[in-house]
């Protein structure tokens, strides 16, 4: 088969049941074109490629045996944040470089459980802090469409991974946009879903009460099957909710006919590229012509939800981040002459900028005097602008926008603005503040750029979003557009 | 101590709570193991694990909070202490911090004046312990072990209600029974599973306003306590008659030297950041479950002691004394059962001679070499004048020592009673004819050689004869 | 600047981090920058408003008091840095 490759993990599937190749020819496959093509992107950390053969081959004579899981013999990648045993899991940092996890988070022993091979580990921002790749140690990702363009980040080695055909779905994390605004810039799909319903278990902590685990794929179909298989209850994990999960599949194929369309008025503001913008309401216009309904919500403190966001997310980062000491395990500085020296210089010489950057905003805003004034305040503001979610949800089934305010922007653009960074996140943000599920889908390309249809839900809200994307998708080309360097 | 001067004391308790298993992780809680081999991922703070609360932790602190007139708290919320320490693998404590699981409780001491002293409990919450640091033989490192790292404690904080030394003493014990017979800690002070931080301050006698107080650390027995407390007052009150001030700061007790220093290093950037631990929602506590808490609560002390002198009628401390430990006031209660003796007769005898072994061999109540049934069996022979109290010891030694029963002791021994007025009579009227003179000088009204002639009858009967009838019928054959 | 090089020296410190000249400079511009930033926050009315520490409204799971775990040491050593008889080493810890 000439474009394995080009296909949805659905047609992988169908190619893989019908006998037409087998998993150790669709892996190898995909990692003759990793080898060749990541040079140009620096989408991989680590390329498992011994362990992904041997279980292609598990796979292979699973199927034999008639034993199939969801997902066996069909190949994903984990962004390097997911702790996977026996192998490197850096999440983008100097201080992990030489860190072999020895256990498998939920998440990855879940999708090998469903027989998935898992070709390597993704590329990302260090700790998933940074929405353009940048701040990784092993240097940035760039965008299939245009290599001097940034995927997005955090999660932009994944994005750009499913984005050049090197595999049809990598997973994610998303803390405030990291999978779906990498997803938006990339012309992929990134779903994440509500807070609690994918375990945190072994996926290295950036912001507990934001961070939630999910999935980039190309079509919305793909992502209910992968999201099928990683979300669910976890003894491990105090925060994931026991709650049934639904078969994602099983309506998806369903009319959205009467579906009622939220649209935030602040999100179609100055902030906004005019054209992004434009593509995002011809992509409405196409989800009213399948019978849904618009209805103008209001959020009136959603423009608070960035500040909000840098209040609370460094300060969980700076203490999630204490662990890494140089004592157990990662980077320890050399020839420490005390204590003090060994934590300062195996924490300044392991984190990067913007890590430090976060760890001593999250520092500050916790500190003796501005507690107050900050964390708390950022937590009550939090609770307004999650209220506010609640009400609109009384109105309305999904609320639609753009996902990011742009396309991709060049790397280095930004990379000095600490600000303008974070603004790129302004409309993925609420959804993490809130523990609401969202979903980016590709509506289109601003010169020749990707951009994205960003759809929240309310909780528990992801069979929606799945449905609501796949109709689109069935009436759109545009997640089937492959990047002209990676055909 | 000048009296010009009045001491305050509050403590803050941790007690190390009994679980198999750590506070957030299914790792052991032995205490001895190999370093680091009770440690795991969780223990250890690897990047991307997670805590989840051990239930059996809720139902101790609310056990606790139920014994001491407490309230539980419906909901309470972890909180994370952040500070960088070796010991600390995450770099930041779990706890509790602004709702806790236990609050406003209350408990009663004896004071210097033997009058009972209420003692306010602001508190007890939930928090991990810290793993240790290890200083010998390692050159210039420290070496880490975490194995104590994630074992439950249930902080107690006081009031600042206690006057004296003595008081933070019985208060610290009060707490140590309580724990003990709750079954929520093992109170092992040696193994660091029960020590306590005290805050003591000074202040003129009579004024209001609290002094500048220092923490002590780390006490880990009742007598260094004492001595801490002692030595720490002394210093304030010198260094303020001196015209100097107290620091607020953190002391070090040193059992050699016998003094408390300062802990700089403790003080260094004391800012803990303090915020509700993303990682755990808030702890729901339903009525149901406590009332099921509270429908398993064992008697405590200060209850059993007051049914001991009702059902029992002990004199003095008797009552006091055999319910300070809850395995002593069930054998107590175990003899009792088996016997029909008076009940301050098992008494003297638990409190007394057996006591008295256990503290000669270095043993617990746990560790007994007469069970509860043997001492009944020693007790009813002694009831039933089969043998006197003092031949008694003789045979509570002889079944110390593991000779068997008290009946097996009195007949492989021949200690059994002579009560047959016949052979008493005999033997008195052999020592009055063998001592003319004396019955004389007794019948001239030396009354007290009466003494004489009793010891030179038990002599004859190598102590078996009954000593109340020894006596009335020496009186009656002198007399006529 | 909202934040002085003397406050950064603070914080730094407190999160145990060792930064260069050149890194003092840049985080006083940029901490001071997101500081300025997230001082947005004060405009809003957050009276009586309960802070929000977590984004579901449920209650801590209690897992039962059972041991899952015997030992692992010698793997979860394997990633340490400096080892000595089961030990974690640090630099002589004076009190």
């Amino acid at each position: 088969m000439m474009d394995m490759h080009l296909q949805t993990m659905t047609e992988l599937a169908a190619g893989l049941e019908k006998g037409d190749f087998s998993s150790v020819e669709l892996t190898q496959t995909l990692l003759d074109r990793v080898a060749a093509l990541d040079d140009r992107l620096n989408a991989f950390v680590t390329v498992t490629a011994a362990e992904a053969l041997l279980a292609a081959a598990r796979a292979d004579a699973a199927r034999a045996a008639g034993n199939v899981g969801a997902l066996n013999g069909l190949p994903i990648i984990h962004k390097d944040i997911f702790c996977t045993r026996g192998v490197k899991t850096t999440c983008g940092s100097k201080m992990l470089n030489n860190f072999i996890s020895p256990y498998d988070a939920t998440v990855v022993e879940k999708l090998a459980a469903a027989g998935a091979v898992v070709l390597g580990k993704s590329n990302m921002d260090e700790f998933a802090m940074g929405s353009s790749n940048e701040t990784s140690f092993f240097g940035p990702v760039r965008n299939p469409w245009d290599l001097e363009c940034s995927p997005g980040g955090s999660s932009g080695g994944s994005s750009a991974s499913v984005a050049a055909r090197f595999a049809p779905a990598a997973t994610g994390t998303d803390t405030g946009g990291s999978i779906r605004q990498p997803a938006a810039l990339t012309g992929t799909v990134g779903i994440k879903p509500t807070y609690g319903r994918v375990s945190r278990y072994g996926m290295i902590a950036f912001a507990s009460s934001l961070d939630q685990a999910g999935v980039i794929t190309r079509s919305s179909e793909d992502a209910a099957r992968v999201l099928g298989v990683m979300a669910g209850f976890d003894e491990r994990d105090s925060t994931s909710i026991d709650h049934p999960v639904p078969d994602y599949l099983a309506t998806i194929g369903d009319s959205i006919k009467g579906l009622r369309v939220g649209i935030v008025r602040q999100h179609f503001d100055a902030g906004l590229d005019e054209q992004t913008g434009a593509r995002v309401k011809a992509a409405i216009a196409v989800i009213e012509s399948l019978g849904a309904t618009t209805v103008e919500v209001d959020l009136p403190n959603i423009d608070l939800s960035v500040p909000t966001y840098y209040v609370v997310a460094p300060a969980e980062c700076s203490s999630n981040l204490s662990r890494f000491d140089g004592v157990r395990f990662g980077h320890r500085a050399e020839n420490a002459e005390d204590l003090l020296d060994l934590y300062c210089r195996s924490r300044g010489e392991g984190f990067g900028d913007e890590v430090k950057r976060r760890i001593m905003t999250g520092a500050y805003v916790l500190s003796a005097g501005y507690y107050d004034a900050y964390y708390l305040k950022a937590q009550q503001v939090r609770q307004l602008i999650a209220d506010d979610f609640k009400k609109a949800f009384a109105d309305v089934d999904v609320i639609a926008g753009p996902t990011a305010p742009s396309p991709a922007f060049k790397l280095g653009d930004k990379v000095d603005d600490p600000i303008q960074m974070y603004l790129n996140d302004i409309y993925t943000i609420g959804a993490n503040l809130a523990g609401l599920p969202a979903i980016s889908v590709p509506c289109g390309f601003v010169n020749d750029m990707p951009v994205g249809l960003h759809l929240v839900g309310p909780h528990f809200g992801e069979e929606v979003l799945l449905r609501c994307g796949h109709q689109y998708q069935q009436q759109t080309e545009w997640h089937k557009a492959c990047p002209e360097a990676f055909q | 101590m000048s009296a010009a001067w009045e001491v305050v004391i509050g403590l803050e308790i941790h007690a190390q709570l009994a679980t198999k298993s750590k506070i957030f992780s299914g790792s052991p809680t032995a205490y001895g193991a190999e370093p680091n081999t009770q440690a795991n991922l969780v223990d250890l703070g690897y990047p991307g694990v997670l805590p989840v609360l051990n239930k059996e932790v809720v139902r101790m602190a609310t056990m606790f909070g139920l014994a001491i007139g407490a309230t539980v708290a419906r909901r309470s919320v972890f909180a994370r202490k952040n500070y960088f320490y070796p010991d600390l693998p995450k770099g930041y404590q779990i706890s509790q911090l602004e709702l806790p699981i236990v609050e406003h409780g209350e408990l009663f001491i004896t004071d210097a004046n033997g009058n009972e002293k209420r003692i306010g409990v602001t508190r007890a919450h939930l928090e991990e312990d810290a793993g240790k640091s290890i200083h010998e033989g390692l050159d210039a490192s420290s070496g880490i072990d975490l194995n104590r790292a994630g074992t439950p404690l249930l902080e107690i904080v006081s009031e600042p209600d206690l006057r004296s030394a003595k008081e933070a003493v019985a208060y610290m014990k009060k707490i140590h029974t309580i724990v003990r017979y709750l079954g929520i800690s093992d109170g092992n002070m040696q193994e660091g599973s029960f020590r306590c931080d005290a805050n003591v301050s000074v202040r003129p006698m009579g004024q209001e306003e609290l002094g500048t107080r220092a923490e002590l650390k780390n006490l880990n027995s009742f007598r260094y306590i004492e001595k801490a407390i002692n030595i720490e007052v002394e210093r304030q009150i010198d260094l303020i008659e001196d015209g100097g001030k107290v620091v607020q700061e953190t002391r070090l007790y040193d059992s050699d030297r016998d003094e408390t220093r300062s802990m700089r290093s403790k003080e260094e950037a004391n800012d803990y950041r303090y915020f509700p631990d993303p990682d755990l929602l808030p702890v729901e506590i339903s009525e149901e479950f406590i009332e099921a808490v509270r429908a398993t609560m064992p008697e405590l002390p200060a209850a059993k002691e007051a049914r001991f002198v009702d059902e029992y009628s002990l004199k003095g401390d008797d009552a006091g004394i055999l319910t300070a430990s809850r395995p002593l006031a069930d054998y107590f209660e175990a003899v009792i059962a088996a016997t029909d003796a008076p009940s301050q007769i098992a008494a003297n005898w638990v409190i007394g001679d057996l006591a008295g072994a256990l503290n000669r061999d270095g043993l617990d109540i746990e560790d007994v070499k007469i069970s509860a049934d043997e001492l009944a069996g020693l007790v009813n022979r002694i009831h039933d004048n089969t043998i006197s109290g003092k031949i008694a010891k003789q045979v509570f030694e002889a079944m110390w020592e593991g000779e068997g029963s008290a009946d097996d002791v009195i007949e492989a021994r021949g200690l059994k009673q002579i009560t047959d007025s016949s052979a008493i009579e005999a033997v008195v009227d052999k020592v009055i004819a063998d001592n003319p003179g004396q019955v004389a000088e007794y019948q001239a009204g030396k009354d007290k050689l009466i003494g004489f002639f009793v010891g030179k009858v038990m002599q004859e009967t190598k102590g078996q004869a009954n000593p109340g009838q020894v006596n009335q019928i020496l009186k009656d054959k002198l007399q006529s | 600047m909202s934040l002085d090089k003397e406050q950064v020296h603070h914080i730094a410190l407190l999160a145990r981090l060792k930064l260069s000249d050149a890194e003092y400079a840049e985080s006083v511009e940029k901490l001071s920058r997101i500081v300025d930033f997230v001082d947005q926050l004060s405009q809003a009315d957050t009276t009586g408003v309960v802070p929000m520490a977590h984004p579901l409204d449920a209650a801590q799971r209690l897992r039962p008091d059972v041991v899952t775990e015997t030992d692992n040491r010698d793997r979860y050593q394997e990633n340490a840095p400096a080892v000595v008889d089961g030990l974690y080493l640090v630099p002589k810890v004076i009190e």
